[in-house]
C-alpha cells in the first residue's frame, strides 16, 4: 500500500474501487480519488482486492462470498475507513460481511470492524467528511436513479442530492419513482432477461419524461443496466456514475459511449 | 392446489406478453406509489405500531403452542369446537364430515387463502356440494375457473371489462341487452345473484386473519360485508385457519388492524371488521347455532423450528406484493401456486418443496422494497437468499450458472492471475465495442444482449492504471 496524496491529520481512506468499475469505467474510480482527496483523504488502493462477493452470496454460495470477503477484509483492515463508490458493495461490507462469519468468532470480530468503518463513497463525503463539493458546475438538466442496497440498506438518499445541489448549472429533475429498482439485480437481469428488462423499461420511460439528458446513479451496476436498455432502444439520454459529474470529470464519453459515438 | 411454480419461466413470459394484465398490473403499482405515503403521512407513529406489531407476532410464535391452547378452551367454553388438522386433506375431510353431519347441500365461503391452498372447493364440489364464493372478486374468478392473483385483491388482474364479459357468459338468464358498463351495476349484479345464496346456505366458511387466544375469537377484516352475511346468516359458521394465525390478546388484534389495511389497501380501516365468538347465545339477535374452527397445520410447525420462521409473522396484508417491481411486471398466477410475489416466493418453496419451485427465490433483484413496506418487519431478502443457498446446496441451479460463478470465484480470488485475466479480457471487450463503445451481441452473454446493449469497457483497468501512476 503506497500512499499517495497526504494530508496531515486526514483518515487514510481504502478505496474500495469494485470489480465492475475496476474493469468497466476505470473514470469513476480516479473521479472517487478525486473527490476523498478534495475532502481530506489519504488514499490507499490495497492492490489485492478484486470482488466483494456479492455475486456469490447473492447467489446462495456462502462459502465462496465468506471467501472473498475474507481477501477483502484482510486488504483493508489497516485502513481507517473503507469506501466503495457502490451502495451495493459497501452495503455488502457492512451490513452482510458480519453475518458470513457468524460461526468464527475471529474472523467475525475482523469482519465486523471493518463492517463499522466501510461506506458508500458519497454518503461517506457528506456525512463523515462534511464535504462541501468542488464548487465545479456541469451544464445539464440531469436525473438521478436511487440504487436500491444504497437506499434500503444503507439509508443514501438525501447525501447525493445534496451535493449535485451545489453544482452550478446543474438542473435535478427528480423521476417520479426514483426509488424503484431498475431490473439490474446482478445475475437476475441475465437470469431473467424480460422480467429485468420490463423493469428497466419502466425506469427507462420514467427517465424520458423527466426530459433530462442525462441519468445519474452511485451504482455501476444499474447503470450498465440502464445505459444498456436506454441506447438498445435509441435514446440519447447520457449515463454516468455521480462521482463523475461530482469530481467534474465529464469529458470523457459517457458510459456505452465513446467520443466517436 | 396443483402447482406451476416448475414452469416459472414459461409463466412470466406469458404474463410479460399479456397487455391486459400489465396495464392492470401497473394501475395498481401506481396505486400504491400514491397511496401508501398518503397513509403514512396521516399517521406518523406508523414505523412505532410496526414495531410493535412484529413484537406481538413474534411473541405469539414464540408462545404458540400455548397460546393454541387457550383459544382452543376458550372456543371450547364458548359453545364452539375445534378440529386440529395436520395436513390440507385432513382439514378438508373435518369439513366435509361437518356438512355431512348437516345434511348441507349449499356452502357460501368468504375469502379465505388457506382455502385455496388446500383446493377445498375442489374437494366439496367432488362431494357434490354446491360451494359459492361471496367476497365479489372471489366470485367473479370462481366464475372464471381461476385462482386469486394477490393475496387481498384476488381479480386485481382483471379489467373492467373482463369482468363484465364474464358476468355475461355466465349470467345467461339475465337480459343479454343490460348495462354493465358501469361498476356499480357489476356490484348490484353479483350482489343480486349472492342475495339468495347467503339466505338458502347451510354452511357458511370464512377464513381468518387472526385468532385471538384470551377469548376464543376469530377476526375478520373484509370491505363488502359478505364475510358478515356468510358467517351470520346459515346455521353452522365454519372458520378454516392455520395455526400461525393465533395472537394473545384483544389488544393485540387491535394493534394489527391499525397495520393491516393501511398496509393492504391504504385505507384507514376496513368498511368491516368482525369478532366471532361462538355460536349465537340465548338472547343473540343472530349467528350460527354451530361454530367450528378448523386449525390447520400444512407445514407450519415445521417452519416454525426451522429458518424460515419469520415468515410466520406474515398476516397477509399482500404490501409486499402491491410493491415488488418483479409482481408488477408478472402477478401473481406466474408464480404458479396459491400466493404470488415476495411472500410466495419465499411460502412456495416450503409447501410445495424446493425442486418444483426453484425459481421462485431466484427471480428477484433483492431490491428490498418488500421488506421495507412489510407491516410485520420480515426480512424478506434473508429469506430468499437462504432458498438460494439451498438450491446452491442441492445443485438445483442450472450447471452453466453454478460453474460460471465458480470459474469467476476462483479468479477473484487469487489476484495474480485475476489481474492479467482480467487486463486481456477488457482489452478484447473495448476492441470489440469499437467506435460505438457499445456491443449488440455478446457470445456467453445472450442474457444480457437479448434486450439491452452492451457497454464496452473503456479500456484499461483501474487497478493497472493506479499503479502506473
Ligand atoms: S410478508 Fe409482510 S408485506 Fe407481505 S403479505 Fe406478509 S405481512 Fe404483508
Amino acid at each position: 500500500m503506497t500512499p499517495v496524496s497526504t494530508h496531515p491529520a486526514s483518515p487514510t481512506v481504502g478505496l474500495f474501487v469494485t470489480c465492475l468499475v475496476d474493469l468497466f469505467r476505470p473514470s469513476v474510480g480516479f473521479a472517487s480519488v478525486a473527490l476523498l482527496e478534495a475532502a481530506g483523504c489519504r488514499i490507499v488502493v490495497p492492490p489485492a482486492q478484486t470482488c466483494c462477493g456479492q455475486p456469490a452470496y447473492n447467489a446462495g454460495a456462502s462459502e465462496t462470498a465468506a471467501e472473498l470477503a475474507r481477501n477483502v477484509i484482510v486488504s483493508f483492515e489497516n485502513c481507517d475507513y473503507v469506501v466503495a463508490p457502490s451502495g451495493s458493495c459497501a452495503a455488502m461490507i457492512r451490513l452482510h460481511y458480519p453475518r458470513l462469519f457468524r460461526d468464527d468468532p475471529q474472523m467475525k470480530f475482523r469482519a465486523d470492524a471493518v463492517s463499522r468503518k466501510c461506506w458508500e463513497l458519497v454518503s461517506f463525503l457528506v456525512d463523515e467528511m462534511h464535504f462541501e463539493g468542488l464548487l465545479n458546475d456541469f451544464d445539464g438538466d440531469v436525473t438521478y436513479h436511487d440504487g436500491c442496497s444504497g437506499l434500503r440498506e444503507l439509508g443514501i438518499r438525501d447525501q447525493p442530492r445534496d451535493l449535485m445541489g451545489k453544482i452550478a448549472g446543474l438542473d435535478l429533475r427528480e423521476l417520479s419513482a426514483p426509488d424503484v429498482c431498475c431490473g439490474f439485480g446482478g445475475a437476475f437481469c441475465v437470469k431473467y432477461p424480460q422480467i429485468s428488462q420490463a423493469m428497466a423499461d419502466n425506469k427507462i420511460d420514467d427517465i424520458t419524461a423527466t426530459g433530462a439528458d442525462t441519468v445519474l446513479a452511485g451504482d455501476l451496476g444499474c447503470l450498465m443496466q440502464i445505459a444498456g436498455r436506454l441506447q438498445r432502444r435509441g435514446s440519447p439520454v447520457r449515463v454516468r456514475h455521480i462521482a463523475e459529474v461530482l469530481a467534474g470529470m465529464t469529458d470523457h464519453p459517457a458510459i456505452g459511449e465513446t467520443k466517436e459515438s | 392446489m396443483r402447482s406451476t411454480s416448475d414452469r416459472f419461466p414459461e409463466n412470466a413470459a406469458r404474463a410479460l406478453g399479456d397487455p391486459t394484465l400489465r396495464a392492470a398490473l401497473s394501475r395498481l403499482q401506481q396505486d400504491t406509489r400514491v397511496g401508501r405515503p398518503a397513509i403514512l403521512d396521516r399517521l406518523p407513529e406508523f414505523n412505532a405500531i410496526r414495531d410493535a406489531a412484529s413484537d406481538i407476532r413474534t411473541h405469539g410464535l414464540d408462545h404458540l403452542d400455548v397460546h393454541l391452547e387457550i383459544f382452543e378452551r376458550n372456543v371450547q367454553e364458548n359453545g364452539g369446537h375445534v378440529h386440529w388438522c395436520r395436513t390440507g386433506d385432513d382439514a378438508c375431510a373435518a369439513i366435509h364430515e361437518i356438512c355431512r353431519a348437516r345434511g348441507a347441500k349449499l356452502i357460501v365461503k368468504g375469502k379465505s387463502m388457506v382455502s385455496e391452498e388446500i383446493a377445498l372447493n375442489d374437494y366439496l364440489l367432488a362431494q357434490d356440494l354446491e360451494v359459492v364464493e361471496t367476497d365479489l372478486g372471489e366470485y367473479i374468478l370462481q366464475l372464471r375457473g381461476e385462482t386469486p392473483s394477490h393475496v387481498v385483491m384476488p381479480a386485481i388482474h382483471l379489467t373492467q371489462d373482463g369482468v363484465s364479459q364474464t358476468f355475461r357468459d355466465h349470467h345467461d338468464d339475465l337480459d343479454a341487452g343490460r348495462d354493465l358498463d358501469e361498476a356499480r351495476n357489476l356490484t348490484d349484479e353479483a350482489r343480486d345473484k349472492l342475495r339468495g345464496k347467503f339466505l338458502a346456505a347451510d354452511i357458511g366458511i370464512t377464513g381468518a386473519n387472526f385468532l385471538v387466544a384470551e377469548t376464543g375469537t376469530a377476526v375478520i377484516v373484509t370491505n363488502e360485508g359478505n364475510g358478515d352475511l356468510t358467517q351470520t346468516l346459515p346455521p353452522v359458521h365454519i372458520v378454516l385457519a392455520s395455526i400461525e394465525k393465533i395472537i394473545p390478546t384483544i389488544t393485540d388484534a387491535l394493534s394489527l388492524i391499525r397495520v393491516l389495511a393501511r398496509s393492504a389497501t391504504g385505507q384507514e380501516i376496513t368498511c368491516y371488521t368482525t369478532f366471532a365468538t361462538g355460536p349465537r347465545r340465548d338472547g343473540d339477535l343472530d349467528g350460527p347455532e354451530e361454530f367450528h374452527v378448523v386449525l390447520l397445520d400444512n407445514g407450519r410447525a415445521d417452519l416454525l423450528g426451522g429458518e424460515f420462521r419469520d415468515i410466520l409473522r406474515c398476516i397477509r396484508c399482500g404490501a409486499c406484493q402491491s410493491v415488488c417491481p418483479v409482481y408488477g411486471a408478472i402477478g401473481g398466477h406466474a408464480y404458479g401456486w396459491v400466493y404470488g410475489g415476495p411472500i410466495g416466493a419465499v411460502l412456495t418453496p416450503a409447501f410445495i418443496g424446493l425442486e418444483g419451485a426453484r425459481d421462485l427465490p431466484e427471480a428477484s433483484s433483492l431490491c428490498g422494497a418488500c421488506a421495507d413496506v412489510c407491516p410485520v418487519k420480515i426480512p424478506i431478502p434473508d429469506l430468499l437468499r437462504r432458498w438460494r443457498r439451498r438450491s446452491h446446496g442441492q445443485k438445483l441451479s442450472p450447471p452453466r450458472a453454478r460453474w460460471g460463478l465458480a470459474l469467476w470465484a476462483w479468479f477473484a480470488s487469487r489476484p495474480e492471475l485475476y489481474r492479467p485475466a482480467a487486463r486481456i479480457a477488457m482489452a478484447i471487450l473495448h476492441w470489440a465495442g469499437g467506435r460505438q463503445g457499445r456491443l449488440h451481441r455478446l457470445p456467453f452473454a445472450r442474457g444480457w444482449t437479448v434486450s439491452r446493449d452492451f457497454p464496452a469497457p473503456e479500456g484499461g483497468t483501474f487497478m493497472d492504471q493506479w499503479r502506473a501512476k
